[in-house]
């Protein structure tokens, strides 16, 4: 069963993203309001798949994906971002540290579905 | 003498009859040659026969595996045809499946709480995450002024925003008359906080209490999409009600505080 962590302030973007990837059999959606929690739900799951926004407070989604690829223990886990931010720079930027995937909000629940299950059956 | 007549009779006769059997076992021969002649021509008519109807059947079969293959063959072009149907029926539901969920999630949301500020957040949210704005507002009508007033904005500070009389220009009309306002075009390269490219009213049944201003789209939106309208629609209605009814909680709740120090008040009063 796939642990996906969901990494999001916003608690509508939560709910909405959550149901979306309900929607992949056998999936299990763990939450997070921010970059500091999202660390803490890694420390304590096994997670297979991260799903980030950039825009958090506390901690931000491109400081999170610079700590999980530092981190020998997690570096290998796929994350994908999902931001309201769509310039080319901050797709290049996310990409660079690390992210291995960048979605612009308003998100296709068919386009977000695939490529979480593109990285889940690599 | 007579009697050697008599034997070279006998064998003449004999020799006639020799002679006979000879010409008779000849002609049995011939006979019999023809005979077998005969028969290898028709034991060859026969084989010959034989191909032909194989040839025959051969063609009958390949004509009927055709017929098989034709109606087979059309049977495919159905059933493609069929799939190709369900697969647009498929994306449809898909689609409206995935418009559903958005409708649910943002109208959950908004009726997830009572507190006013929650509920203007949870607006804001659903606009830019949602819809896909990148610069609006949210104003309210004033009932004492009767003013449209921001109270909460995205991309622009609240000072930037507008407060418009109901009636006045694009916003104002849109709170008058409490239809929508889509832009022709979505230019926002100038932003003028009383022209935005789209106006949605905050609306309780026919009563207007707001609208929302949108003057900017983030930059990987160039459009609205069927589920944009819908949740516009949506917005207009219950986060009209949400916000209405949670103004009208806070106002129930600051009523039930000042009565409840006032009925202690009294109760504390010192008895003459």
């Amino acid at each position: 069963m796939p642990n996906i962590l969901v990494v999001e302030d916003s608690p509508t973007m939560r709910q909405l993203i959550s149901f979306a990837i309900k929607r992949i059999p056998n999936s299990h959606v763990i939450e997070a309001t921010d970059g500091v929690d999202a660390l803490k739900k890694l420390s304590s799951e096994k997670i297979d798949l991260i799903l980030a926004d950039i825009n958090m407070p506390v901690m931000d989604g491109l400081k999170l994906v610079s700590l999980v690829r530092g981190n020998p223990t997690y570096k290998d886990i796929p994350i994908i971002i999902v931001t309201t931010e769509g310039a080319e720079e901050d797709r290049k930027r996310a990409l660079s540290i690390g992210a291995n995937a960048y979605l612009p909000k308003p998100i296709q629940t068919q386009e977000l579905i695939k490529l979480v299950n593109n990285f889940l059956s690599n | 003498m007579e009697k050697e007549t008599g034997f070279t009779n006998k064998a003449d006769e004999f020799l006639q009859m020799f002679k006979k059997g000879e010409e008779f076992t000849k002609e049995l021969l011939k006979e019999n040659e023809k005979l077998r002649y005969r028969i290898a021509q028709l034991e060859d008519t026969v084989a010959r026969a034989g191909d032909e109807a194989r040839v025959r059947l051969y063609e009958e079969r390949i004509a009927l595996f055709e017929e098989e293959l034709r109606s087979i063959r059309e049977r495919f072009r159905k059933v493609e045809e069929e799939n190709k149907d369900f697969v647009s029926k498929y994306i449809e539901v898909e689609e409206e499946n995935n418009n559903l969920a958005n409708l649910y999630v943002a109208s959950y949301q908004l009726h997830s709480t009572l507190d006013f500020s929650e509920v203007l957040r949870i607006v804001l949210e659903i606009v830019i995450n949602l819809i896909g704005a990148e610069k609006f507002a949210v104003l309210l009508i004033d009932d004492k002024t009767h003013e449209l007033v921001p109270v909460g904005t995205e991309g622009m500070a609240v000072s930037d925003a507008p407060r418009v009389k109901i009636g006045d220009g694009i916003i104002g009309a849109v709170a008058k008359e409490g239809e929508s306002y889509f832009s022709a075009d979505l230019d926002f390269s100038v932003l003028d906080p009383y022209s935005p490219i789209v106006c949605i009213p905050l609306k309780i049944k026919e009563h207007v209490i707001g609208v929302i201003s949108i003057y900017k789209l983030l930059t990987q939106k160039s459009g609205f999409t069927n589920v944009d309208y819908e949740l516009f629609n949506l917005l207009a209605g219950h986060a009209a009600t949400a916000i209405f009814s949670s103004k009208l909680y806070s106002q129930s709740e600051r009523k039930l505080t000042t009565i409840q120090s006032f009925l202690d008040l009294l109760k504390d009063k010192p008895r003459k």
